[in-house]
């Protein structure tokens, strides 16, 4: 796990990631402005860093109520704003982009950073994108996959050749800066379905795994599925790490953590995607054997070591701040996770 | 409550006739139903492209977010090729996979012959439930010879529609009062 800077000693890496959505709080009906929204998830990563949180990504979304189109430059002032903690982009849409421009984008991250910076490189769930950065939708499944070829080939490589369908051709190009150790880690985004997680597995890649809700029992075979795909494909899945990612929400009890999310989640959804996240649904998720983190901390800290022996995943991360929730919510979580959900989790997850 | 009335063809006109007719007993039966016509010959409708429904622009987006608004929607359809016509599958296809969750669906069928009478059994059904419709279970068929020049002649069928129109609209009430018991179920 060396080379994707994992270090399985220390236990179950544990993280935070934001889809820099930019939502009103459904509660006040109020929405912040895009500045101060930016300003809050770079002190939201200045805090995780803090408390001793291992990871921090911000995602890519053109559309109206996301503020971080530009996740690589937010990056770039976490970067500025933090010591310790990785960072990375949660995803990096690399079938709209030119894959020589992310690279240079995010090594330059690497260098700032000091050596903290990862790619999480994504298909993208919406594709509005593709209209406004000037591709065609019918690429979809072409794009991704030749521009995710080319954005390996310049990590692995110092001189790159290549040709493709998409791009104009390289011959003998460098592509500088270099990030601090040469290379640096390279995840493929996951929706969560086998398919999908097979394609990271043939490939040999990391895969980072995205699941809003659900039986942890699905999600295994999921994990399974990548793992096994990755040794028919001539790759060691000890050697290849698995994050997942999902809803967390710590408060005293259950019921308050419901209650304190299910608003946001469900405004958030029917602005962003059109359509709500049924009661019934979000009542599950804190079930034992739901993949949602959401409880009080003790039921929390349980649900993930249970994930973990299912899932035998490297890191996790949470996603708290969706849908217009309030910082000082974020704050406590942030508290909570760091003095009780952390020291918990990374004891009885550190490989001996 | 919202309705929307959507024909389903952009050829013919009995379906419309038909339409037009389910959108004057509604307004006359149930003033307090806010009705939508959406008829698929008025609007340039691109074809399905996977994304998601929001960001369809212009008549698409028109037609398929006022779909989404809706509580109910009542669908008329031509038959065409013992099957309904590409027009309205493309409507499903440019919606989200659930997109009648917590919607009640009823139908009608116009149809050249009887040798049709099940289409809707066996097509429209399966689909609109796959969405998660909440389904009226009796559904409208109408015959060419039910229709003279754009009119429906047949008082059987106007009786028919009536029903049709109130299952409908105390489906949704029912529905609404169902989903509201359950949601207040939860304390959160």
């Amino acid at each position: 796990m060396e080379k994707y800077r994992i270090d399985q000693s220390k236990g179950l890496e544990f993280g935070i990631y934001t889809l820099g959505d930019h939502l009103p709080n459904p509660l006040t009906g109020e929405r912040i402005s895009a500045e101060q929204r930016i300003h809050e998830i770079i002190d939201y990563a200045k805090l995780a860093d803090q408390a001793g949180i291992d990871f921090f990504s911000v995602g890519e979304s053109h559309q109206e109520y996301f503020a971080t189109q530009a996740h690589a430059v937010v990056l770039s002032a976490i970067a500025q704003a933090t010591e310790k903690i990785k960072i990375a982009s949660s995803s990096t849409i690399i079938s709209t982009s030119d894959p020589v421009r992310v690279y240079e984008n995010f090594a330059t991250l690497d260098l700032i950073s000091k050596g903290r910076a990862e790619i999480i490189a994504g298909r993208a769930s919406r594709v509005g994108l593709f209209d406004l950065l000037g591709y065609n939708i019918r690429d979809y499944e072409e794009l991704f996959e030749e521009k995710f070829d080319l954005l390996r080939q310049i990590n692995e490589e110092n001189i790159v050749n290549w040709s493709g369908e998409f791009r104009a051709p390289l011959r003998d190009a460098q592509v500088l800066p270099r990030p601090q150790s040469g290379s640096m880690p390279i995840w493929r985004a996951v929706g969560g379905s086998p398919a999908s997680a097979m394609k990271a597995g043939y490939a040999g890649v990391p895969m980072f795994m995205a699941h809003l809700g659900g039986p942890v029992s699905v999600f295994k075979q999921t994990i399974d599925a990548y793992r096994g795909a990755a040794e028919r494909g001539g790759f060691d899945p000890t050697e290849l790490p698995v994050s997942t990612a999902g809803f967390f929400y710590a408060a005293e009890t259950s019921q308050q953590a419901l209650k304190d999310m299910y608003p946001h989640i469900n405004e958030g959804m029917k602005r962003t995607n059109g359509q709500g996240f049924p009661k019934q649904h979000f009542a599950q998720g804190v079930d034992p054997q739901n993949v949602m983190n959401i409880g009080s901390p003790q039921e929390i800290i349980e649900k993930m070591l249970y994930q973990h022996e299912q899932f035998g995943h490297q890191r996790y991360i949470a996603q708290i701040d969706f849908g217009g929730m309030p910082y000082d919510k974020l704050m406590k979580n942030i508290e909570i996770i760091g003095t009780e959900i952390l020291p918990a989790i990374k004891k009885h997850t550190a490989k001996k | 409550m919202k309705i929307v009335g959507l024909s389903g063809s952009n050829v013919g006109s009995k379906t419309r006739t038909a339409m037009d007719y389910t959108v004057k007993s509604i307004k006359e039966n149930h003033s307090e139903v806010e009705v939508t016509l959406i008829d698929l010959a008025d609007y340039d409708l691109q074809f399905s492209d996977g994304r998601n429904y929001l960001e369809y622009k212009g008549d698409t987006g028109y037609v398929v977010q006022t779909i989404m608004e809706a509580d109910a929607i009542i669908i008329g359809t031509p038959i065409f090729q013992a099957s309904i016509p590409a027009t309205l599958k493309n409507i499903f296809d440019l919606l989200p996979v659930n997109a009648f969750r917590d919607k009640v669906v009823s139908m009608y069928a116009t149809a050249g012959s009887q040798k049709h009478y099940l289409i809707i059994e066996q097509q429209l059904k399966p689909i609109v439930s796959y969405m998660k419709a909440q389904i009226v279970q009796s559904y409208v068929f109408i015959e060419e010879k039910d229709f003279q020049r754009k009119e429906i002649i047949n008082e059987d069928v106007f009786f028919r529609i009536d029903r049709l129109v109130e299952d409908t609209v105390v489906l949704t009430e029912t529905y609404k009062k169902i989903r509201e018991a359950q949601e207040a179920a939860y304390d959160f």
